[in-house]
């Protein structure tokens, strides 16, 4: 095949979602040329998210029209190094996004800032309880970033997106109904929180009877009209229930389109070419530098596009595929724990309480939003006691109401027919008085869960698809049946006529096919050495320095908040890192 | 701005100083840099620049009733472009319609407007269309228009009749900003295109205040252009200067912003005017007496509110406007500031023609994309799916709601607004 050779620039983004938009809108402030690809199609609020038809849940929830195409790529996945993986076909347990906006055009808002012992586990689990209280084979390490690092890039994500929400901890000081767990905010919320649901108002008066800390979950939906700090309007947010698996028609979820595109797109030193699906990053013969990258556009040519930087801003799956397909760095090997390409992957460990009460409570759960909702976070990461639990991590307990459809969101008591008359009759009888209650959870690094090349599949371009081994371990296990009690205590305290829990057991195995979160993690992982990491503090890959990796792949485990806050001050901390240091002296940030 | 041979310039500079022998000349790079401001003032590119087209080569297709007429070129390409034009030849076209081969122009070109542009501004013009524009060799279209109605000498009948020689005379009993205000409003702004009305040779009935037609809204391709006159209800009367500045510069009022046609007009031209231009023509704007429409004053009225927030939406229309506006129009139909316009005491829902409020319901639209709003906050279609006796139905309630008191639409006008648009999409 004959390679069209594109002109050079100086920056090339892989993937155009979240990291990739402010990667683009922060590399052009700073002078640079840039190209985004992304292997999607073009998307805006109008048409593609226009009222009424974004409001289509066949279309969007069911047929999946915003994800990625199976059909020519997607990932293979097993249980055990010694199983055989086979191809996840059908999206069931997690949706990788597709296109420009990327997941941040279909995610639910929740806008998390990790907590500060998240960013430290290893050490704080160490100080806490002792070093043998980490489990053989769990690969718990540190950030190589404090909360303190981030705070100001935190606090920037926020004021981009217009987050509604309520300080717990302004500069030190706990504010009543906020979350007091939370790290020091340096400034309130840019909006106020979006207005407690009636699930939520009962969550929280039980919750809060039993001694909790109940507050308003942190929304990406601005709860009001919203001017950003680029100048971009955004809407307040109606509660239409449409969030997750869709687009925003009111301007209200921050999204790239919604907060960033109308700017960067106009820049003259910016360009996006969709329909641009990258195949790997192109190596000098040291290689130590990148030069580009091979990309194949729609009609199925393969360009190349020189660059000087490479900024890797795919989905975290898709990171380190492409690192592992342009060979950056050395692929890990669970048997000799060598290499670092791929180690920690971790997903998220949830559980749930559907409640259902009598025909005098009315939940109308189509008023909903992605992030509307009340929570706990007594129960989340450190912030309980674990001396006698024999596990690490936690979740955070909410009654979040993202919507009442019609297809996936018709919860019934578990003695209910699964059609006919009586399937019916129990959705006249529940429909709008029945809640729930869940808990996202954190999951741990270990050994013998990563991603590697598949040695049987390949993409419809030819080349190896990613293998994903994965399966529960006992300490996740043990982390959400504890959590499930409480939550139960908080359910019972609630008063419901039937509740129905699902929990995972230690039977469990890790199955792809119910929707979990897409909250896939590590694989990339940031770290403070090349003998744990992928990348350095600044996203910055340690074999191939004008290389730099964002997104949820540089977790080195998974935390139980929602990732994009996280994954969005990551990548303004990693521009700020590449535009005050980098530029003037392109090399190593941190040396190995 | 294209930089210039130092050559050029030199000679530039000689030629030019000849004009200005009293006082010492500007700076060519200066006055070009006026003429690209005057051009903007002038949004001479909202006709000479076609989509996804060369700035200025021309090749915009404007329908008119007796066949499709093309926009020229007017980069400097000598050949194909205005190059070869004198100066004198160059204002001849702008101010009088007449090109240098002497046929005339359509007055699609707003010639009688422009003829309203002082000298100094028309010689900035001129060095800025010969030297701040790239040349494009791109042909002119020959009109769709058929024989004989393509003759072009009927056009000068036209012009002793429709247009009045002479630049702008300063009103002298007026301050400076009205004066200023109404040289662009009345000249290069050629607000009087669309929004005064036109008569039965498809004139401007009004060239400037002294008749009450002028600015008292005109309408054109299915959009009704806004009353600017002092009127309460239908007109800008309770618009206060800065608000007029604000949505020249932004596109949008905390409660109202621009659609259809005036969109691309604020996007190209208006937002580019500095502050004491557009303080000017807010100035100006505000000194026209009402034209008197008697249209009513919407009054205080929480009923349709009331009815609404209860879920009575027994009303014709109330229930299609629950459906497809109060996501964002709201139920007390306020929107939201500086996002959502407002349809309560909104002057453009309550003008006696509804054709833009039929035509936004149906086509959409978005807001200006501005340096100050680069949003374009839209609007979605509904003409996929609401029918003309919906759109009527949804339109009588919105203009007769929250204390609106203008007439009902019907459902013929919704049909003939319908007829000019392209084909429906798929649903």
């Amino acid at each position: 095949m004959t390679t069209i050779k594109k002109d050079p620039v100086d920056v090339v983004i892989v993937g155009f979602g979240w990291t990739g938009a402010i990667m683009g809108m922060e590399m052009t402030d700073a002078g640079l040329s840039v190209v985004a690809l992304e292997r999607g199609e073009k998307r805006d609020t109008y048409p593609d998210f226009a009222y009424p038809r974004i409001a289509d849940e066949l279309t969007y929830g069911i047929r999946l029209k915003l994800f990625q195409e199976t059909a020519k790529e997607t990932v293979t996945v097993r249980h055990n190094p010694g199983d055989y993986a086979v191809p996840y076909r059908q999206f069931g347990s997690f949706l990788p996004g597709n296109g420009v906006g990327g997941a941040g055009v279909h995610w639910n808002g929740m806008h998390w800032r990790a907590l500060p012992s998240d960013l430290k586990l290893h050490t704080t689990i160490s100080e806490r309880y002792g070093k043998a209280f980490i489990p053989e084979g769990m690969l718990l390490q540190d950030y190589p970033v404090d909360y303190a690092d981030l705070e100001p890039f935190f606090d920037k994500f926020e004021k981009v997106c217009g987050t509604a929400g309520k300080s717990g901890n302004l500069r030190g000081q706990i504010i009543e109904g906020g979350n007091p767990f939370e790290g020091p905010r340096t400034s309130e919320y840019p909006t106020p929180p979006l207005k407690s649901l009636y699930s939520g108002t009962l969550f929280s008066k039980a919750a809060k009877e039993l001694g909790y800390h109940p507050f308003a979950i942190p929304a990406a939906n601005c709860s009001q009209p919203y001017t950003n700090p680029y100048g971009v309007q955004l809407g307040p947010c109606n509660y239409c229930g449409y969030c997750e698996r869709f687009g925003c028609f009111m301007y209200s979820k921050g999204s790239p389109q919604s907060t960033i595109l109308p700017v960067l797109t106009q820049r003259k030193n910016f360009e996006l070419r969709t329909n641009s699906m990258v195949i790997k990053v192109n190596l000098d013969s040291s290689g130590k530098k990148a030069t580009g990258v091979t990309y194949i556009d729609i009609q199925g040519r393969e360009i190349e596009q020189p660059a000087n930087m490479v900024i890797l801003s795919a989905y975290q799956l898709h990171n380190v595929r492409l690192l592992l397909l342009s060979g950056i760095g050395q692929p890990y090997n669970p048997q000799t724990g060598e290499g670092m390409v791929g180690r920690n992957y971790a997903y998220q460990m949830n559980s749930g309480i559907s409640l259902f009460f009598d025909k005098d409570t009315h939940f109308n759960p189509f008023i909903g939003a992605g992030a509307a909702g009340a929570v706990i976070d007594d129960f989340n990461s450190d912030n309980f006691d674990h001396t006698d639990l024999g596990f690490i991590g936690g979740a955070y307990i909410s009654a979040v109401r993202t919507g009442g459809r019609p297809i996936q969101q018709m919860t019934l008591p578990a003695d209910t027919p699964t059609w006919g008359a009586g399937w019916k009759q129990g959705i006249k009888d529940n429909y709008l008085h029945s809640m729930s209650i869940g808990s996202e959870g954190s999951v741990m690094p270990y050994k013998e869960c990563y991603l590697d090349l598949d040695p049987n599949y390949k993409d419809a371009f030819g080349q190896p698809l990613l293998r994903m081994t994965f399966d529960w371990k006992p300490n996740e296990v043990k982390m959400t049946q504890h959590i499930t009690s409480k939550m139960q205590g908080i359910a019972t305290a609630m008063n419901p006529k039937q509740m129905k829990v699902s929990v995972m057991d230690m039977n469990s195995h890790y199955d792809v096919r119910p929707y979990q979160s897409t909250h896939t993690t590590g694989g990339a992982i940031m770290g403070d050495s090349p003998s744990n990491s992928v990348v350095n503090k600044y996203l910055q890959s340690w074999d191939v320095p004008n290389v730099f990796v964002q997104g949820a792949s540089a977790f080195p485990q998974n935390m139980a908040y929602n990732p994009t806050g996280l994954v969005g001050a990551l990548a303004y901390w990693s521009a700020h890192a590449i535009r005050t240091q980098y530029l003037a002296n392109p090399g190593p940030l941190v040396q190995a | 701005m294209k930089t210039i041979r130092k050559t050029q310039l030199a000679i530039l500079l000689l030629s030019a100083s000849g004009l200005y022998a009293q006082a010492a000349p500007a700076p060519l790079e200066q006055r070009i840099a006026h003429g690209e401001y005057l051009s903007r003032a002038g949004d001479c590119t909202a006709c000479h620049t076609a989509v996804g087209g060369q700035p200025f080569a021309g090749g915009l297709k404007m329908t008119t009733p007796v066949g499709a007429i093309y926009s020229t070129n007017i980069t400097p390409d000598k050949k194909q472009g205005i190059g070869e034009y004198s100066f004198t030849e160059f204002s001849d076209a702008v101010r009088k319609g007449i090109r240098k081969d002497g046929t005339h122009l359509y007055p699609a070109m707003p010639y009688p407007s422009f003829v309203k542009i002082n000298e100094d501004d028309m010689q900035d013009l001129y060095l800025y269309f010969q030297h701040g524009v790239k040349p494009v060799a791109q042909a002119n279209k020959d009109s769709d228009i058929p024989w004989p109605l393509n003759m072009r000498w009927p056009l000068a009948g036209w012009n002793l009749m429709f247009r009045h020689d002479g630049v702008f005379q300063p009103d002298t009993q007026q301050t400076t900003a009205w004066n200023r205000g109404a040289y662009l409003v009345q000249g290069l702004g050629h607000c009087g295109s669309c929004h005064t009305p036109r008569g039965i040779g498809f004139q401007e009935k009004a060239l400037d205040q002294s008749e009450p037609e002028y600015l008292s809204g005109g309408t054109l391709e299915g959009w009704h252009a806004a009353n600017l006159r002092g009127d309460k209800a239908t007109g800008l009367g309770y618009w206060s200067e800065q608000q007029i500045a604000q949505f020249l510069k932004s596109g949008h009022t905390e409660k109202s912003a621009a659609f259809g046609s005036m969109t691309d007009v604020v996007q190209d031209s208006t937002q580019y005017l500095n502050a004491e231009d557009l303080q000017a023509i807010a100035v100006y704007l505000k000194s026209l007496q009402p034209m008197g429409d008697n249209a009513k004053e919407p009054v205080k009225d929480s009923a349709t509110y009331q009815a609404l927030a209860n879920g009575k939406a027994t009303q014709p229309g109330a229930q299609l406007y629950l459906d497809n506006c109060a996501a964002c129009h709201r139920s007390d139909g306020m929107g939201y500031e500086n996002t959502f316009p407002a349809l309560t005491h909104n002057p453009v829902l309550l003008s006696k023609d509804p054709s833009s409020l039929i035509s936004i319901v149906l086509k959409g639209s978005h807001m200006p994309i501005t340096q100050t709003a680069p949003t374009g906050l839209t609007m979605p279609d509904f003409g996929w799916r609401l029918s003309d006796e919906d759109v009527a139905q949804l339109l009588s309630f919105v203009r007769t709601g929250w204390g609106n008191q203008a007439e009902p639409v019907s459902a013929s006008q919704v049909k003939d607004i319908r007829a000019e648009l392209p084909k429906p999409q798929g649903k």
